[in-house]
């Protein structure tokens, strides 16, 4: 195309340019031609990239079987020639070896993803039975959309993969209701987090499974204690009388910490794993210490103090604590039942208020009074209800003369945790940073506007209230924000040792010749003072 | 990130839960543009957003023909009228490592530093200033910090031209899956500390073009970034630890890539700790 002494064959072409005009005398240049015979030759010696061949060499061929075989009406049957010449050409692939195609893992994921869009034949029968109650499906969908406006939350896909797998979920477990509670980000992986609450009666084959088996070593030790004094056959170093104290023990599935079950899973379309309920102590390590999850669950917790559990315990704290701290509702939208009595700490169950007229979002945003808790804090003990670790010892105990112990536990004062419905507005922030930031969802069109609440104390935490719908939900790494550095916590101090005094300090023995020799001169003393007596016996 | 891959590269970053509302994504959309057009840039990228206690900064960054060279950056409190930042000083970067804790929300706020550090105070006063850091200063130092610590690109994005500026590299068609699994083929991108450290059987490896900057294989700590292949393993996300909220993204094998900042502006200090 003009480019290159190659000329194309077109009538006229180049009529124009200097050199080329066929009125001209002149011969025309003859090293343009030889170039352009190179140029010509060197295109018909490229070689296929698909087969190896090149044009040059294939028509040599040809033509060499042409003039060889002499065939009649060769121009009829010239593309069988140039065929039967192609075969001749084929050579065996000597290379075995084939490049496998990548199998990504793009692929398996995507099929994982695809088996959530697959619709089960039972879901249409169980959709018309309408015995145990439909367990209500949340609609993440909503939700994600009303976060969108404050600019929270994951993309559209990843949400409407979530809603799916909850689906499966609760086509899956016993559930009640559920709700997606959000995700927290790991090193490896990330978790994505449901909170359940199981029907009645089926969570509790899980307890005994489930424990830790704290309360059974306890009495391990017990025996193994009493054991070793009846068999002093050898001599032994006495045993250590130190029993120590009695672990806190769990509140009960279906309150306080354990009100809800959560179930994790590190993607969508991957299975489902349901946490174990959460132990006092562990909410009591989980506030000392500060790690980044992994992303698998029977990771162990590297820590001190040494965290009582796995990963998967560790997270199941964090969430309690996350939970505890950060869910909030409007004020109102949850009342107390009407029976409520106790003075135990509170009531423990609310229920939604059928009369509640939502205040309008520029309110909700002003003011952090419209906004309260409907989860109980966690006391400092780890539970949510205090309870009083000397009572329950005595339950424990199984002899009744080992009293010295008992007066060595220390008096523990009764724990009394803000009431169920605190308003917000009475959470303290931490130096001058209040511990929850407002914003209305936009300035510009304030009749559409969400209320949006952001926790300083948990970053990661959202709430967000529109009209009579609020919901909360987390993304974030799940630590709690400090304005100090963490420091670990130092380990206890050494104990003292008895404090050395006359009585307990030794003294060398005394060697055998000083024995004697006291010995002598003890008599030799009393002979003296028999003597004496007998001299004065015999004045007389 | 790339303003005009704007809504395609917020969606690969939502991973962690942090993105934009449809609101302030209309408005990037029509600002930043602007912003080229007035403050005549090549590029324009959408640096972040950090997040303070009563209102949040929305960042943006601006490049001229050399990409190396000193950005310069722009903040906004809404994502349509934006003001320049003034380049960060020593002074700026060392007083601001003093002040902790979260970002105000007002430009005008000012730290007091008496209460902070009593020597920096009196050093400013001896030199004829008040003992406060303006917020606007504190910014313009984080966002600094940041980039240097922890803004990243792939391995082969930009090439440096014999005349010593750096461009984007045309040639440059995304990592293979095999080499974005690898945390030495994203470079941070600053000036680099670590290149000339290197013994010279190394060097001898690297290609003068491409490899002019830090890989992040030897930062401090190590295990200071998680990476992630998210969507099935289309996108890798690389999330920092050292400064909680970076995210940067890459599809392998496309042209695609860049890293935001959603965060509160606070380097995590007990990072050794939390490993």
């Amino acid at each position: 195309r003009g480019h290159g002494p190659y000329q194309p064959h077109e009538p006229g072409y180049g009529l124009d340019q200097p050199g080329y005009n066929p009125y001209e005398d002149e011969v025309p240049d003859p090293q343009t031609r030889m170039l352009a015979i190179k140029n010509a030759k060197a295109y018909l010696l490229k070689t296929s990239t698909k087969s190896g061949l090149n044009l040059y060499d294939h028509f040599a061929n040809i033509l060499t079987k042409v003039l060889d075989e002499q065939p009649t009406n060769t121009v009829d049957i010239i593309e069988n020639i140039s065929k039967d010449v192609k075969w001749a050409q084929f050579r065996k692939k000597m290379d075995t070896l084939r490049d496998e195609p990548l199998i990504s893992p793009t692929f398996e994921a995507a099929e994982k993803c695809k088996a959530l869009f697959v619709k089960e034949f039972g879901d249409e029968h169980e959709g018309v039975e309408e015995e145990m109650g439909q367990p209500t499906l949340p609609n993440v969908m909503e939700a994600a959309f009303y976060f969108e406006q404050a600019g929270i939350g994951l993309n559209k896909d990843e949400s409407y993969y979530i809603f799916l797998a909850l689906k499966n979920l609760i086509n899956v477990q016993p559930i009640q209701t559920c709700r997606f509670w959000g995700k927290i980000l790991g090193l490896e992986m990330n978790y994505i987090i449901a909170e359940v609450q199981l029907r009645e009666g089926e969570g509790e084959e899980e307890e005994e499974t489930g424990e830790e088996g704290e309360g059974t070593t306890a009495e391990g030790e017990k025996e193994t204690g009493e054991a070793g004094e009846d068999e002093e056959k050898e001599a032994e170093p006495p045993k250590s009388t130190y029993k120590p104290p009695p672990p806190i023990p769990k509140e009960p599935n279906g309150t306080g910490t354990n009100k809800y079950v959560y179930f994790v899973c590190n993607g969508p379309g991957k299975p489902w794993v349901k946490l174990p309920p959460v132990t006092p102590a562990q909410i009591v390590c989980a506030r000392k210490i500060k790690k980044f999850f992994t992303g698998w669950l029977d990771a162990p917790i590297v820590s001190f103090p040494p965290f009582p559990g796995n990963e998967a315990n560790y997270l199941r704290a964090q969430i309690a604590r996350i939970s505890a701290g950060t869910h909030v509702s409007p004020t109102g939208f949850y009342q107390f039942a009407e029976e409520e009595e106790e003075e135990e700490g509170g009531a423990d169950t609310y229920e939604e208020n059928p009369e509640f007229e939502p205040p309008p979002v520029a309110e909700m945003v002003e003011s952090l009074a419209t906004w309260a808790h409907h989860v109980k804090g966690i006391l400092k003990q780890g539970r949510c209800v205090w309870i009083n670790p000397v009572q329950k010892s005595e339950e424990n105990e199984e002899e009744d003369d080992e009293e010295e112990e008992e007066e060595e536990e220390e008096e523990q004062q009764e724990e009394r945790g803000p009431p169920l419905l605190t308003l917000i507005s009475e959470d303290e922030g931490m130096k001058d940073i209040p511990a929850w930031s407002t914003q209305a969802s936009t300035n510009l069109i304030p009749e559409y506007s969400v209320a949006i609440l952001q926790s300083n104390r948990w970053p990661g935490a959202y709430a967000f209230a529109s009209g009579g719908k609020f919901e909360n939900i987390y993304f974030g790494w799940g630590h709690k924000y400090s304005p100090e550095s963490y420091t670990p916590e130092l380990p206890p101090p050494a104990e003292a040792e008895f404090p050395s005094g006359p009585e307990i300090t030794e003294t060398v023995d005394h060697t055998v010749e000083e024995e004697m020799a006291f010995k002598i001169a003890q008599e030799e003393a009393l002979a003296e003072a028999e003597e004496e007596e007998d001299e004065e016996g015999e004045d007389d | 990130m790339e303003a005009l891959s704007l809504p395609a590269a917020l969606e690969l970053v939502a991973g962690g839960g942090a993105g934009l509302s449809p609101e302030r994504r209309a408005a990037l959309a029509v600002s930043l543009p602007l912003v080229q057009r007035d403050y005549r840039f090549e590029r324009v990228w959408f640096w972040g957003c950090i997040q303070g206690v009563r209102g949040a900064y929305y960042i943006a960054e601006g490049l001229g023909p050399d990409r190396a060279a000193p950005r310069s950056r722009l903040y906004s409190l809404n994502c349509v009228d934006w003001s320049l930042l003034t380049p960060a000083t020593k002074e700026m970067l060392a007083l601001a490592e003093e002040v902790k804790g979260r970002f105000q929300g007002d430009p005008s706020f000012e730290y007091n530093l008496a209460e902070i550090n009593s020597e920096a105070a009196a050093r400013l006063v001896e030199g004829g200033k008040e003992p406060v850091m303006k917020e606007e200063a504190r910014l313009i130092a984080t966002i600094e910090q940041i980039d240097r610590a922890v803004g990243i690109v792939p391995r082969g994005a930009f090439v440096k031209t014999p005349l010593g500026s750096v461009h984007e590299n045309r040639h440059f068609e995304g990592l293979s899956l095999v080499e974005a699994k690898k945390l030495s083929s994203y470079f941070h991108f600053t000036d680099p500390v670590n290149l000339k450290n290197k013994t010279l059987l190394e060097k001898a490896d690297l290609d003068p073009s491409t490899d002019f900057l830090d890989s992040l294989e030897h930062d401090i700590p190590r295990g200071s970034w998680s990476m992630q292949l998210e969507k099935g393993g289309t996108v890798v996300v690389l999330r920092s630890l050292l400064w909680l909220g970076l995210t940067f993204y890459h599809v392998p094998m496309t042209k695609q890539f860049g890293y935001v900042y959603f965060g509160t502006g606070e380097k995590n200090l007990d990072l050794p700790f939390m490993l």
